[in-house]
């Protein structure tokens, strides 16, 4: 405890904290440019300066930490008057143009002016005379109006640890600059925006900041794009989002977003393709906008006569929970199937279904905060700084703070500058080379004995498989030298708390489910489970796939990972729904294409979902839709999906609609409305409930004309209008916690107030940070014994080459979104294959050449980078870009036994060279 | 026939007026002359004297020849002859009297001297270990690392008195000791650290990879850094001691290692000195081989190396933090303190950074003790302080004084006094960020206190004389110019209050300001000193303000009159050429680069007003004294055109 005395204010303070937070924190306003809460205390404006009494001179308040017993004053006579003439310095500078500036009346120097009194300058304007940087994408650097406050700098290089700007040159001269004045686009800039909300001045600003202006409203709700749910506020001026911010209490962004929630949101959800009515196809092909009534009625009428497993539904990771769990309830209830399921299946399917075999639950054991206290990082086959560029900061100031990072990766990712160690195998050898690390652990007894005595199972099996692996093999197998396995080992065995990291290197393959084992068995062997900044954390792509698993959008589970084919968990959710059940688990999402090709599937309702350029094989996916007999997709454009639909039923953005979204640390978030519905959009739990209620009117008029007769199913028996008779999201939560456990304390009300993580299974729960704490959901942590397997296509004379596929940071899964932002487009207009200059080399292609990439299923055509990234052998793509749909390249015949990933990493392809 | 030392000046400023070639001449005349069993030819480093140089120094009996070229060679070494005579004509000539003196112990520049620190330095071989250990070298760390423990070298340090020589006169011993302390601490802590990770246990059963679980740096706790970066201009003792007598740095910096808990010890040398750089290099890498650096040293349980770290040229990276920072790799900007260095400097860790001088002054204070050192100087000053004296002074180089020496007494008996019969107007001590001192503070003793208490400083040890010819306001404004354009541009202060205030005496030296300007001028001055964030903009004020205090009348003469009293503001004088005087040689038309100059050969000439542009060029050249300086208004003071010297 520390008493100070601010200008005969008396304080007390617990933490090691600055003069100036001190006085922040208890309403002494002390002017400063250069202090911003999250960054090191820089000492640069001077204008924080006080008097503290046994101190000589003027110490600056930001860098001067409260010691007991400190009597400061901070506004003096003789510290106004040095402030004025430090002011009147910054201002001598700055080019005084406020009334055309667009930070009028957001202008820090203008706070301050006002709280000097600042009448008359009389030093002589010192001319800059910097060129303005105006035609960079998304804003626009003037920095005649900069007055090196260094946040910029510092918030690049101290958070984002881009380094893409420092200051340069000296004395008058000094500005912040790119290395050798490059453009944004040819530095290390990621176009994160950090620096735009942290200028105090005009000097750093949106293109379109004018606009923006004095908006309407603020809404503070969460980014649609990746899993980490950072918090967003929107502003909106006249219906129209015109700013994007960070919101800085954002529990898992704390005032950081990416490029894509931070300048990629508002020209798409106002973007002119989007759908604003039902549209109907007609005979010619093309599309006829219809009204709600007639599309809904046409609709109802067409799925009331499909019974059961005839129909499939696929719904969305992009919608709230409230629509998932509508979705799913009208699937089971409604069409009376559990065919129904969403894009997770090509993405963390294997992690679900692993992880609740060997834990008991497939979402992430820990939090995202947790990273950065981690002593070791294991990442692997994840690109978190493209794919969760926010997980990618806490990974940053892990190794920043002294954690080891070991990246795993057939590619040199970004990652990899932060690394310890960067390990890089053959695309598909996980199984291998992770055996290969729990080797060395146990054979260098580095495992954690007690924790697998006291909470493990099956432990004395998996070392006898293990003790059949050879480092050699290994070695052979996924070309990692033994010398980076045996670190690696030790690192990750006895640096601790270490926390695994990975993604869609680890699920998207044939094996996924042998690969989330491997990963899984490492942690319990070293005991990396349960605990702090430890665990197995799947980091979940899209904005909502955490909450769509957990709202029973799968097959075999309804929500809350209550499985289907227990009885009692079905009688409760049919004495809920109050009516029959179909006991018959679904089809996966890649099954219903199969069943839908040999039209055993006869229709489908797709919400939200591309899969023709998301799903492996593009001409199967499309070959399957065009077998449909009826086909309705739900989106907010018209997607290569929709255009194959008989009905395309418009539904709104995210900005449009009240929800949750429940992130990858399973932290559920309220998503807050902004605007109103474009057009005639709609929500889409709104959407489905009035679909609902319509076929159920068409089948309650069947079943009052077949009462006479004693054969008709049972499942018509019972109306349940009133099951979708829902008035808002907030009560369709109510109902999610009423029915799933690890939902049950969870309400708008609580909400509103606080984020909460599951499971929270009653309203006075707090959450769960950290999954498995004393014991594991199953009980035990299960061992499971795995041998490696080779991909199922090996590369051979005909297709040399193994294609595997990656996400940019600048796009997001099949481009809907981003491809429709100019910025993200200048900057990242094309697909390109990467390829390693040796195989280049051996065929004769350069850097910029256009190829044909071949694989057993089908061609597309890309333009060729040549990049040491990539290892010897392998070639690399992203599915983003609808012109090259990397995924007509992949193989969809061949699933994985338990998940049914197909495989999405390993694709043996020829490339022949083609016309410019 | 005694054997006799040829010692041959290979510092910086003789080995660019050729004294290599020198070296290599004397050698091969020697051998030659068959005279290889008698002399032995040595390099050498500075001997201070550079004005003089090339130097080459005969011993024992210390004859000094000065301005040698290749041609004297023969002259040099016909004089080991029997029969040789000394050649008379390289002898040093007193300024006064002209009179020639042959022995440098004679002469004053040497003879008031207390060389301790520059002792070796012009004696031996910066290149040979073995010179060096011949006179003692080594015995220092021997001592220490033998019969001393950490702790008894901190308080041998701190009760020799030595403050930090680099300018700001912390006290060394203090600084060593918060750093000793900071350094424990940190071992402390990361010990905790190890066994809460459980990570003791496990390192003794692994196998040769081990190392790769220990932190990246963790036995790397504790670093030394000598802070070579000598920035000032007109400043050259780091690199006279650097180019002289390496090794005395490097042990001064191994004893501080051993003192502080230090395993690594960096050198920041400026990458403009690249034969300081060479001499470090293999001074090095001849300790290295002699077991002085290294593992076990002296096969104690104390293994200490150094790096060399080339700046790139910043001035203000020969502030500590902004040095720091370079090593790390960042661009050199200072930050704030406290944290000090020693508590948290280079990555973090605990830092001891000392400069050049103070390192060098270790190994005597070991080896002839604390009492020793603490004898000599002032009561808070002890030992010696080393100067360039530069600037408007017959002998310019490098002394060592003791502290306490007054200003006149440097100036007047080393220095020789103002050359040309001009009269001293005011020196400027401690670099750009200096003050300047008039004629009624000769008296001054030269000593940290003493020096910042007149409102200059010790500073980098610049001694700038001024004669009766210099501009005191364009004398500030060209330091000013200097340190705003060295600013980092971190604070404001300094970044934007230097430029403002030389805007004004530009305006000053322009005839265009007002007595405004001049208070303007003089609350910025204070302001910036107040508040800038690091000694470069606290201090680069001083030689606007102690020019205002001490020739205040200068200012008035250049805002009220429009008049440069010396002369030197382009802007408030006219040349003019006396018609008597001019005998029409032509030499200025020539030369005049605007074409300003009207007039044919043999008859007087004139000048075109509007075409001049005051560049000097026929001042300078005229041989007749018929270019003259005057004010625009015709009134002509008594100028420097009038007692220009022929």
């Amino acid at each position: 405890m520390k008493r100070i005395i601010i200008d005969g204010k008396q304080i007390e303070l617990e933490n090691k904290t600055t003069v100036f937070e001190a006085a922040k924190q208890n309403g002494v306003y002390i002017p400063s440019l250069c202090y911003y809460s999250q960054l090191a205390p820089h000492g640069a404006c001077r204008l924080c300066i006080a008097e503290i009494d046994g101190m000589k001179g003027f110490p600056t308040t930001c860098t001067t930490y409260v010691e007991d017993g400190m009597v400061v004053r901070t506004n003096t006579g003789l510290l106004q008057n040095l402030r004025c003439q430090i002011f009147e310095l910054i201002l001598s500078q700055h080019n005084k143009s406020c009334t055309t500036c667009a930070k009028n009346l957001r202008c820090e120097l203008q706070t301050i002016a006002a709280y000097l009194g600042v009448e008359r300058l009389t030093l002589p304007f010192i001319e800059k005379d910097i060129l303005v940087y105006n035609d960079e994408p998304f804003f626009n650097r003037d920095y005649n109006l900069c007055i090196l406050c260094g946040r910029c700098v510092r918030v690049c290089n101290e958070i984002r640890k881009n380094n893409a700007v420092d200051f340069a040159f000296r004395g008058i001269k000094t500005i912040p600059c790119t290395s050798f004045s490059k453009k944004l686009e040819n530095s290390n800039c990621e176009f994160c925006g950090a620096c735009v909300d942290i200028c105090p001045t005009g000097a750093i600003l949106e293109k379109d900041f004018r606009q923006s202006l004095n908006p309407d409203k603020v809404v503070t709700t969460i980014c649609p794009y990746c899993g980490v749910g950072c918090s967003i506020k929107l502003e909106i001026k006249n219906e129209k989002i015109v700013r994007i911010a960070p919101d800085i209490d954002g529990p898992a962004n704390k005032g950081q977003l990416c490029v894509k929630g931070r300048f990629g949101i508002k020209e798409f959800v106002h973007h002119k393709d989007r759908i604003t009515s039902p549209l109907a196809r007609q005979p010619d092909g093309s599309f006829k906008e219809i009204s709600w009534e007639e599309a809904l009625s046409v609709i109802a009428e067409k799925f009331a006569k499909y019974q059961g497993d005839e129909i499939a539904v696929i719904s969305s990771a992009k919608c709230t929970n409230e629509d998932d769990y509508i979705i799913q309830k009208f699937a089971r209830t409604v069409l009376k199937t559990n065919n129904i399921d969403h894009c997770a299946r090509l993405c963390h399917a294997p992690s679900v279904a692993g992880l609740a075999q060997t834990l008991g639950s497939g979402a992430m054991t820990n939090s995202i905060s947790e990273i950065a206290d981690a002593k070791t990082i294991l990442s692997i086959g994840s690109n978190s700084t493209a794919t969760h560029p926010v997980i990618g900061l806490k990974i940053k100031k892990a190794v920043a703070h002294g954690a080891k990072l070991i990246v795993i990766n057939p590619k040199k990712i970004e990652l990899c500058r932060f690394a310890y160690l960067s390990l890089h195998h053959k695309p598909g050898t996980d199984v291998a080379l992770l055996n290969g690390i729990a080797k060395v652990i146990v054979d260098e007894n580095l495992q954690d004995e007690k924790f697998i005595r006291e909470r493990c199972e099956n432990y004395d099996e998996y070392i006898t498989h293990l003790s059949n692996i050879s480092l050699e093999d290994v070695e052979k197998i996924t070309g990692v030298g033994k010398e980076l396995i045996i670190k690696t080992s030790r690192i990750y065995a006895t640096q601790k708390p270490a926390t695994i990291l990975y993604g869609m290197g680890i699920t998207q393959h044939t094996h996924g489910t042998d690969n989330v084992f491997v990963i899984s068995n490492l942690a319990l062997l070293t005991g990396n489970i349960g605990k702090p900044s430890t665990g197995l954390n799947p980091l979940r792509g899209q904005n909502n796939v955490q909450g769509a698993c957990d709202m029973g959008c799968l097959p075999g589970v309804y929500p809350g990972y209550q499985k289907i084919d227990d009885a009692s968990v079905r009688e409760k959710f049919e004495k809920f729904y109050q009516t029959n059940l179909n006991p018959k688990p679904g089809l996966t999402l890649t099954e219903m294409f199969k069943e839908a090709y040999v039209r055993k599937v006869k229709a489908m309702y797709i919400v939200g979902a591309n899969p023709i350029l998301s799903a492996p094989c593009l001409k199967h996916s499309e070959c399957s839709l065009t077998e449909l007999e009826f086909l309705v997709v739900q989106d907010m454009f018209l997607t290569e999906t929709a255009k194959l639909a008989a009905f395309v039923l418009p539904s709104c953005s995210f900005a449009e609609k009240d929800g949750t979204y429940t992130n990858t640390e399973r932290r559920v978030q309220l998503v807050n409305k902004a605007i109103k519905p474009l057009g005639e959009s709609r929500s889409d739990w709104l959407i489905v409930c009035e679909l609902a209620k319509e076929i159920l009117k068409i089948r309650r008029h069947l079943s009052l004309q077949k009462e006479e007769n004693p054969t008709v199913s049972p499942f018509y028996k019972e109306g349940i209008e009133g099951g979708f008779d829902f008035q808002n999201p907030s009560g369709i939560m109510d109902e999610i916690a009423k029915l799933t456990p690890i939902y049950g304390g969870i309400s708008y009300k609580r909400l509103s107030e606080k984020t909460l993580k599951w499971p929270c299974p009653d309203e006075n729960h707090p959450g769960t940070d950290i999954l498995h704490r004393e014991k594991f959901t199953r009980g035990k942590g299960l061992f499971m014994k795995v041998s490696y397997k080779p991909s199922t296509e090996l590369p051979d004379d005909d297709y040399p080459l193994i294609l595997t596929t990656e996400r940019l940071l600048y796009h997001y899964h099949t481009g809907s979104f981003t491809r429709k932002v100019d910025g993200i487009n200048k900057i990242s207009p094309e697909e390109h294959l990467e390829i390693n200059p040796s195989d280049a080399e051996k065929l004769g292609l350069s850097d910029g050449d256009f190829v044909k990439v071949v694989s057993r299923r089908g061609e597309i055509r890309v333009k060729l980078q040549v990049s040491e990234n990539v290892l010897p052998g392998v070639v690399s793509m992203s599915f983003h870009f609808a012109e090259s749909p990397t995924n007509a390249l992949m193989n969809h015949a061949v699933l994985d036994p338990v998940s049914k990933m197909p495989e999405l990493k390993v694709c043996p392809v020829a490339l022949r060279r083609t016309n410019n | 026939m005694p054997v006799k030392t040829c010692l041959v000046c290979q510092g910086t400023g003789c080995v660019s007026a050729g004294a290599g070639q020198i070296h290599a001449a004397i050698r091969e005349e020697i051998t030659r002359l068959d005279l290889g069993e008698n002399v032995y030819v040595k390099r050498t480093g500075c001997h201070g004297f550079c004005q003089q140089g090339p130097l080459v120094v005969i011993e024992p009996e210390g004859i000094f020849y000065t301005r040698v070229k290749v041609a004297d060679v023969t002259d040099i070494a016909q004089s080991f002859l029997p029969q040789g005579q000394l050649v008379e004509r390289l002898f040093y000539r007193a300024p006064d009297s002209g009179k020639p003196i042959s022995h440098h112990q004679d002469i004053a520049f040497y003879s008031k001297q207390q060389r301790t620190v520059l002792k070796n330095c012009g004696y031996i071989d910066p290149e040979e270990i073995n010179d060096y250990i011949v006179v003692g070298g080594y015995d220092a760390l021997r001592k220490v690392l033998l019969e001393m423990s950490s702790e008894q070298v901190i308080s041998e340090v701190k009760r020799s008195g030595l403050r930090g020589l680099g300018g700001a006169g912390f006290p060394t011993g203090q600084k060593w000791e918060a750093c000793r302390k900071a350094s424990l601490e940190f071992r402390e802590q990361r010990t905790g650290d190890r066994e809460k990770t459980h990570l003791s246990s496990l390192i003794s059963h692994l196998s040769p990879l081990t190392s790769d679980l220990s932190p990246l740096t963790s036995h790397l706790s504790t670093f030394v850094i000598c802070n070579a970066d000598e920035g000032d201009p007109g400043a050259f003792q780091d690199r006279s001691v650097l180019e002289g007598d390496p090794h005395s740095v490097l042990e001064g910096l191994i004893i501080a290692g051993y003192a502080v808990g230090a395993k690594q010890g960096y050198i920041y040398v400026r990458a403009e000195y690249p034969l300081a750089v060479k001499r470090l290099q293999i001074a090095i890498s001849q300790a290295r081989e002699k077991g002085f650096l290294g593992k076990n040293i002296l096969g104690k349980n104390f293994d200490f190396d150094i790096e060399i770290f080339q700046g790139a040229g910043a001035f203000v990276c020969g502030e500590e933090t902004a040095l720091i920072m370079s090593i790390e790799g960042k661009r050199g900007m200072p930050k704030f303190r406290p944290p000090y260095p020693a508590e948290s400097g280079l990555w973090g860790k605990p830092t001891l950074l000392n400069n050049v001088k103070t390192f060098a002054n270790i190994r005597w204070l070991i080896n002839r003790g604390a009492d020793w050192f603490a004898s000599r100087g002032t009561e808070k000053s002890k030992g010696t302080a080393i100067f360039s004296l530069t600037g408007k002074i017959a002998n310019c180089g490098l002394i060592e004084v003791p502290m306490g020496i007054t200003l006149r007494e440097i100036i007047f008996v080393l220095g020789g006094g103002i050359p040309d019969g001009k009269t001293f107007k005011a020196v400027q001590t401690g670099g750009p960020s200096g003050g300047c001192l008039p004629s009624s503070l000769l008296d001054t003793p030269i000593d940290f206190d003493s020096l910042t208490a007149a409102g200059s400083m010790m500073g980098s040890g610049g001694m700038v004389v001024l004669d009766e010819d210099t501009c005191m306001v364009d004398m500030a404004r060209y330091f000013l110019d200097f340190t705003q354009k060295e600013s980092c541009g971190k604070c404001v202060p300094c970044r934007t209050g230097t430029k403002q205030m030389l805007g004004i005496l530009e305006k000053i030296t322009g005839g265009l300001a007002e007595s405004n300007d001049l208070i303007k001028l003089q609350e910025l001055a204070e302001m910036i000193q107040k508040t800038a964030l690091c000694g470069l903009g606290k201090t680069a004020t001083n030689p606007v303000l102690t020019t205002i205090k001490y020739f205040y009348d200068e200012y008035e003469s250049h805002i009220k009159n429009k008049k440069c009293p010396a002369g030197v503001c382009k802007a408030l004088i006219t040349y003019e050429i006396l018609s008597d005087k001019c005998n029409g040689c032509h030499l200025c038309f020539k030369s005049c680069p605007s074409e300003a100059i009207k007039g044919e050969p043999k008859k007087a000439h004139s000048i075109i007003y509007e075409k001049c542009i005051k560049c000097g060029i026929c001042f300078t050249l005229c041989k007749f004294a018929a270019v003259e300086i005057s004010h625009p208004d015709g009134h002509c003071d008594k100028f420097r055109g009038s007692q220009k010297l022929r």
